[in-house]
């Protein structure tokens, strides 16, 4: 197990360095994105209007959040930037990876094959949240960068958000295959047949 | 004096205010031991983040988590309370101050439109348990109930044969089910008996019992340490990435039940227990019990 601190945008080989287990602080640009933003950015993909995605996502970092904000004073604050579960993505986060080069997947609850064979493939690695921590997430936040398609309701929109010492985040998926919530999830299935048995 | 009225409002309101940005000793307590007794490193990472969560929380007034729950409330009411059916209307205004004034998510949002009411009300929302008893007292109970958490709770409706290995194995089952998605460390309340619906709302109820005090009832005492221990045997961990503790405590409530049925409703409460407990008396003065 190791400790990194990387900052985005992050290459191809700080990812393969990653490895299930270990702890990532991330600092720079943090892009968030959910349902809406995937599906937008996948059918903008298709008619080969790419360069229609307002920011550029290679090397990034992509976060599963739809944040609590409030507009003070013409600035967007962040009151809550906790992550949003991950598995909604589960059909169409390969497809992302692939098209548009992010290199991060930050969530909670965990992705599955397709997610695990496509960071591998394409060389990107699944952070995992701690749950519920809203309040350590939004004091990583410096400040809101930018927004785009708002149009989405600002929990879908994609905000563009820097970060300082962002975490933990523990590397659950990395671009080697394995995946560290269906490992713990086999052996738990495997425990909860014996335990059963013997009631 | 005061307006009655006013002060069970802001008394609700401060209900609400208390729980967004704590969550009850006992469960700090739980999760602290939780992460002494850990050697793995993820899951000990994992609680590290929650424990400085809550403080931060707590500091900051930064919601604990960004999903602020939907507002539910168990109240007994005495049958001598100055009010009663004014009650449902005055939370429900006590619900939307709160949500503008803390601020709360917006969590009521109609199944069929999807549109979002904005305030956190809506039809039966906020989720009213009443029950009426002796006395001239209201003792109420506030949750802030994650969606990520009360997604995994289940309902079995078992064959009576099963009897008590059939209701453990419910339980396990329920937990591999659950896996990472209730943001583990949980609470698990098991209501057991009853009808369809009484289960489910026992194993809500259950949770509320301090995770420090045993079931009053020496062999039911016995099944929760049991259940414990075994869940947390399955390894699945904080978050559901291994390590020790998946469950702070498990909770069992039980009803006489149908001789054809064994109904077993399971409830999995996420670490961020938003919960607050106070009475009041017939003046409208409020007590806070939890958290304290
Ligand atoms: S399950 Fe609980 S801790 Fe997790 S996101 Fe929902 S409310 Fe927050």
């Amino acid at each position: 197990m190791a400790e990194y601190r990387l900052k985005t945008p992050v290459s191809e080989e700080d990812v393969r360095k990653l490895k299930v287990g270990d702890i990532v602080y991330l600092d720079g640009i943090i892009i968030t994105g959910r349902d809406q933003v995937h599906r937008r950015a996948l059918e903008l993909a298709a008619k080969g209007e790419k360069d229609k995605v307002p920011v550029d996502l290679e090397g990034m970092a992509l976060y599963h959040c739809g944040p609590i904000v409030k507009k003070i004073d013409d600035e967007w604050k962040i009151f809550g930037f906790g992550p949003t579960t991950s598995a909604r993505m589960e059909s169409v986060e390969a497809d992302f990876i692939r098209e548009f080069k992010v290199r991060l997947i930050i969530g909670k609850g965990g992705m599955f094959e397709k997610t695990t064979q496509g960071m591998k493939e394409y060389g990107a690695a699944y952070l995992a949240y701690p749950g519920g921590t809203s309040a350590v997430a939004t004091s990583a936040v410096k400040r809101v960068v930018d927004v785009h398609w708002l149009d989405l309701g600002t929990p879908e929109a994609m905000w563009v958000v820097e970060v300082e010492n962002f975490g933990p985040t523990m590397v659950a998926i990395d671009s080697h295959g394995n995946n560290l919530y269906t490992d713990v999830l086999s052996k738990a299935k495997k425990v909860a047949e014996e335990i059963k048995a013997k009631f | 004096m005061p307006d009655l009225r006013e002060s069970i409002k802001s008394g609700i309101v401060t209900m609400m205010r208390e729980a967004a940005f704590n969550v009850p000793r006992d469960v700090k307590e739980a999760l602290q031991r939780a992460y002494e007794i850990e050697d793995n490193p993820v899951a000990k990472a994992n609680l590290e983040a929650i424990l400085r969560n809550i403080e931060v929380s707590g500091k900051t007034k930064l919601p604990m988590c960004q999903d602020t729950g939907t507002p539910t409330f168990f109240i007994e009411l005495g049958e001598d309370f100055p009010l009663k059916s004014e009650l449902r209307p005055l939370i429900e205004e006590a619900v939307r101050i709160a949500t503008g004034e803390i601020p709360l998510r917006p969590n009521a949002v109609d199944p069929w439109t999807y549109k979002n009411s904005g305030d956190n009300t809506g039809r039966y929302v906020p989720i009213i348990h009443l029950e009426l008893v002796p006395g001239s007292e209201m003792k109420v109970i506030y949750l802030a109930k994650g969606g990520g958490s009360e997604n995994t709770s289940k309902l079995y409706m078992l064959s009576p044969v099963l009897g008590l290995k059939g209701i453990k194995r419910a339980v396990i089952d329920a937990m591999v089910d659950a896996g990472p998605k209730p943001c583990p460390p949980i609470v698990v309340g098991v209501g057991v008996g009853g009808s369809a619906d009484m289960a489910l709302k026992l194993a809500k109820k259950a949770t509320f019992r301090r995770l420090d005090e045993p079931n009053p009832d020496p062999k039911l005492a016995e099944i929760e340490q049991e259940m414990l221990e075994k869940i947390n045997s399955l390894g699945l961990g904080p978050m559901g990435l291994g390590g020790k503790t998946y469950a702070l405590g498990v909770k069992i409530e039980w009803a006489h039940k149908h001789p054809a049925s064994l109904p077993v409703g399971i409830n999995t409460q996420c670490w961020a227990f938003r919960r607050s407990e106070a009475v009041f008396d017939s003046n409208g003065n409020m007590k806070l019990l939890v958290p304290p």
